[in-house]
């Protein structure tokens, strides 16, 4: 939705223009919503935790040609209350008409876009490196730089967890990727907003 | 759906008590009966056997299909469209001790779920369906799609297997819960009867409240079954328990009150009214804020009947093939006041052309609706009556005399346009009979007072086009889906939902062989439909955008039809035929004539084409008015 009397940059705004031959004037074309630049958006969306659920969201957004980057989906506090994280990418007008289609869904009680707002955000994975004793001890260092931890160990492999955001996560695999990765499990995004405010608390009934 | 029998039935292992536990005992016997020898295997043959030998121990205490019928009376149902079959029998079993509940027997699901949506479309009710699990469900989805993309409310009914079947791809077995999942506005699947009552009592809530639409509910065979003492609950347990479903009803004051200052500075102003003023039963309201604002009154496909046709205010139906006059009011409007439509492609055709000098003010109750197509300078989400009703106590009364020249202008548009492709002596080229003159026969001729079911294609657009309404909801189209097939069960519907008026369906020939088997509904059930059928020999849209658009290489355009009186005769309707303009009137006649349904043949010119076109991908300053070079 459009800021109220933002003008799509067509008509001027104020008074109104004189239109008694509009045709003999070449209006500029019509923005399109929706044909803005394209960036990361991070929705929270607080669901009934009914059988389908997660089906309905998953459904809407292919139906509605929306890309999920990630999903992720847990429990809440509250009894029957489950929690999505969903990342995609799209200019902020089809992001919006993202959020207002879930909204659609009856199961959803609340859909949130966070991407402006100061949040903690994170991600796990585990990733399993190819390791021998020559580099097991170079492989180990560059866990712990990355503030993981090393997980499990075995002649020829070591499992490391580490957690960021998502580019500190992707950095890391970017930098074992030589040893060579056997196995590599992400959890997707997740995310909560700083300070004392609450995106469930709004919907506890 | 008839029932055979399915595979064998084995029994079960006989060391039914040996261990269960995978993880504990020897491998299992068998792999393609899994679990087998287990509980859980024993209930999947109980439940097969059940579902191939119907039990006829019938108890009389209340059931599962008890709590359907209780529901759908308490609901106002009084008529409902169904067809049988092997799972759904349990709650037929017991419709015979429900006689508030009218069922109709369709001669195909489609064709109920169709009625259900004409019944809903011209009651303003809840329209009910139903058919069996797997083929009987699938054949509901062109209905139930029918209704989504048009926002009609709509409870559909299927049955299932029982529950332990389900998920085995037991005999007529489908996952219709997630075929219907994307193109309803909600479904259940229930597997026990204790959930019944709260399950209809949210789909029907659902179904009519906020933006309308279908809603569909599985039930399992076992849930008909079982007994059940679960009490209906009360409208506040309803809303409590659907904590995600509160439609915002008001619009927004400081968005009213920029909605008002809008109105107040545009000089070239239209109001934009869809079907969304229909379902709000805003039509009065949308009269007295034309009139006290002085705005005139443009409408789309399924807007047709919110403003009668012939008030001063009333400019006509836009788009695609909409009037010329008021695509190019549109195009030179300052100020589009849209309620209760969506702009959909064939309303605003290439949206960076679309109304390039107006702003936009977007009454709608479904928040994804603005900004979804065109981007709008006023947002107002709410039900359009209540966003009218506040709107009329914020703009002053607007003198006609200050809007003089903007008046003379569309009047003086509105006299070129709607001269153009129009045949008022009933003759096309060559004398053949014009599709135009006689819809608007049939309009004159029941004086404008009865209820139209458009089929889709030209015969639709000729429709809405020519035969003058008057009335809100007397016409009834598949405008969203544009389902071919859809007019003569939904006029079966619509007859039965507004007995009061003459029903007409106008069918082309291409959609009346899709469903004329609902003829024999008709018959059987005596509900009195009067069919047009427009005989062209052609799939008429397909011929015209293959003249136009594809250069002439026609293909699969022309449709051999069979013998229309024949065929009338066979199912025992009253039929006549008219081929030349001077028979048109005595054959709208006879068939308003006949107690019961009726059916007339016309003839129409084969290449008559439907003009204006506005092609696909351009802009509603890009009409076709003509073609080829002949006056069409």
């Amino acid at each position: 939705m459009t800021a109220e009397g933002a003008n799509n940059g067509r008509v001027p705004a104020g008074p109104t223009p004189a239109h008694t031959a509009p045709a003999h004037t070449a209006p500029p074309p019509r923005a399109l919503p929706g044909g803005g630049e394209h960036r990361r958006h991070t929705l929270v969306a607080i669901v009934l935790d009914k059988p389908g659920v997660l089906n309905r969201v998953a459904s809407l957004m292919r139906a509605r040609n929306f890309n999920i980057d990630s999903l992720a989906v847990s429990h809440t506090d509250q009894p029957d209350v489950s929690r999505m994280t969903i990342t995609l990418h799209g200019d902020d007008v089809a992001v919006e008409q993202a959020t207002k289609q879930l909204y659609r869904l009856i199961d959803v009680l609340k859909v949130q876009d966070v991407t402006a707002d100061p949040t903690v955000e994170h991600e796990l994975a585990l990733v399993k490196v190819r390791a021998t004793d020559s580099n097991r001890a170079e492989i180990l260092k560059i866990v712990e730089l990355a503030r993981g931890r090393v997980v499990d160990v075995s002649a020829e492999s070591v499992i490391a967890e580490v957690t960021g955001v998502e580019s500190e996560v992707d950095q890391f695999v970017a930098l074992v990727r030589p040893f060579g990765i056997k196995e590599l499990v992400r959890t997707g995004t997740v995310v909560m907003a700083r300070g004392a405010q609450s995106i469930e608390e709004a919907i506890r009934r | 759906m008839t029932m055979t029998k399915g595979g064998t039935a084995k029994p079960p292992s006989p060391d039914a008590n040996a261990p269960t536990d995978a993880t504990t005992t020897a491998a299992p016997r068998r792999t393609h009966v899994p679990g087998d020898g287990t509980a859980h295997a024993q209930a999947v043959e109980q439940a097969r056997k059940a579902m191939l030998h119907e039990v006829r121990a019938r108890k009389r205490t209340r059931i599962g299909a008890d709590v359907v019928c209780e529901a759908l009376i308490r609901q106002g149902v009084d008529v409902f469209f169904g067809y049988p079959g092997g799972v759904i029998l349990p709650l037929y079993d017991v419709l015979g001790d429900y006689p508030e509940l009218r069922h109709v027997l369709v001669r195909h699901e489609q064709g109920g779920a169709h009625a259900a949506d004409g019944y809903a479309r011209v009651t303003g009710r809840v329209g009910v369906c139903m058919g069996t699990s797997g083929p009987g469900a699938t054949n509901l989805v062109t209905g139930i799609g029918t209704a989504l993309l048009d926002s009609v409310p709509m409870v559909a009914i299927t049955g299932n297997v029982p529950d332990v079947l389900i998920g085995k791809d037991a005999f007529q077995e489908i996952d219709i819960n997630g075929i219907t999942l994307p193109m309803t506005k909600h479904n259940y699947l229930v597997r026990n009867a204790d959930d019944l009552p709260r399950v209809f009592a949210e789909a029907f809530h659902i179904a009519r409240t906020g933006r309308p639409g279908p809603v569909h509910i599985d039930i399992t065979k076992d849930a008909l079954q079982q007994e059940t003492r679960a009490e209906h609950p009360t409208d506040e347990e309803v809303m409590a328990g659907l904590p995600g479903f509160r439609p915002n009803m008001d619009g927004h004051p400081r968005q009213l009150k920029l909605a008002a200052a809008e109105i107040a500075r545009a000089k070239r102003p239209m109001i934009l009214a869809g079907h969304g003023v229909l379902h709000a039963e805003a039509w009065d309201e949308l009269k007295a804020f034309a009139e006290r604002t002085q705005i005139p009154v443009a409408h789309t496909l399924l807007g047709v009947g919110v403003i009668d046709e012939t008030h001063p205010l009333s400019y006509g139906y836009m788009g695609m093939h909409g009037w010329k006059h008021v695509n190019r009011a549109i195009q030179s409007a300052d100020l589009l006041f849209a309620v209760g439509m969506r702009f959909d492609d064939r309303v605003t055709g290439n949206v960076r052309t679309y109304a390039p000098y107006a702003r936009i003010v977007h009454v709608d109750i479904d928040p994804a609706e603005i900004g979804k197509n065109v981007a709008v300078e006023v947002p107002i989400v709410g039900d359009a009556r209540r966003v009218l009703q506040a709107m009329l106590r914020l703009v002053d009364q607007v003198d006609p005399a200050d809007r003089i020249e903007y008046f003379d202008q569309l009047a003086e548009w509105r006299r070129e346009s709607e001269g153009s492709s129009w045949h008022g002596s009933g003759a096309w080229r060559d004398g053949l009979l014009s599709a135009d003159f006689v819809v608007q026969r049939i309009g004159e001729l029941s004086e404008h007072r009865g209820t139209y079911v458009a089929d889709v294609g030209q015969n639709q657009m000729w429709l809405a086009r020519y035969t003058g309404f008057r009335e809100p909801n007397s016409h009834v189209s598949s405008g969203g889906l544009g389902t071919m097939g859809f007019s003569v069960p939904a006029a079966m519907g619509a007859a039965l939902g507004r007995p009061d008026r003459v029903t007409w369906a106008i069918t082309g020939d291409g959609g009346f062989q899709m469903t004329f088997q609902e003829l024999m509904t008709l018959v059987q059930d005596r509900i009195p439909v009067k069919i047009a059928v427009f005989d062209n020999k052609k799939l008429g849209m397909i011929r015209q955008w293959q003249e136009i658009i594809y250069a002439g290489n026609y293909h699969s355009a022309h449709l051999l039809g069979p013998d229309y009186l024949k065929l009338a005769d066979a199912f025992g309707i009253p039929a006549v035929k008219a081929s030349t303009p001077d028979e048109v009137d005595d054959a709208i006649r006879f068939a308003q004539g006949v107690d019961g349904p009726a059916l007339v043949w016309f003839e129409i010119a084969e290449e008559q084409n439907i003009f204006p076109m506005m092609p696909a991908g351009k802009g509603l300053s890009d009409l076709i008015e003509k073609w080829g070079g002949a006056e069409e």
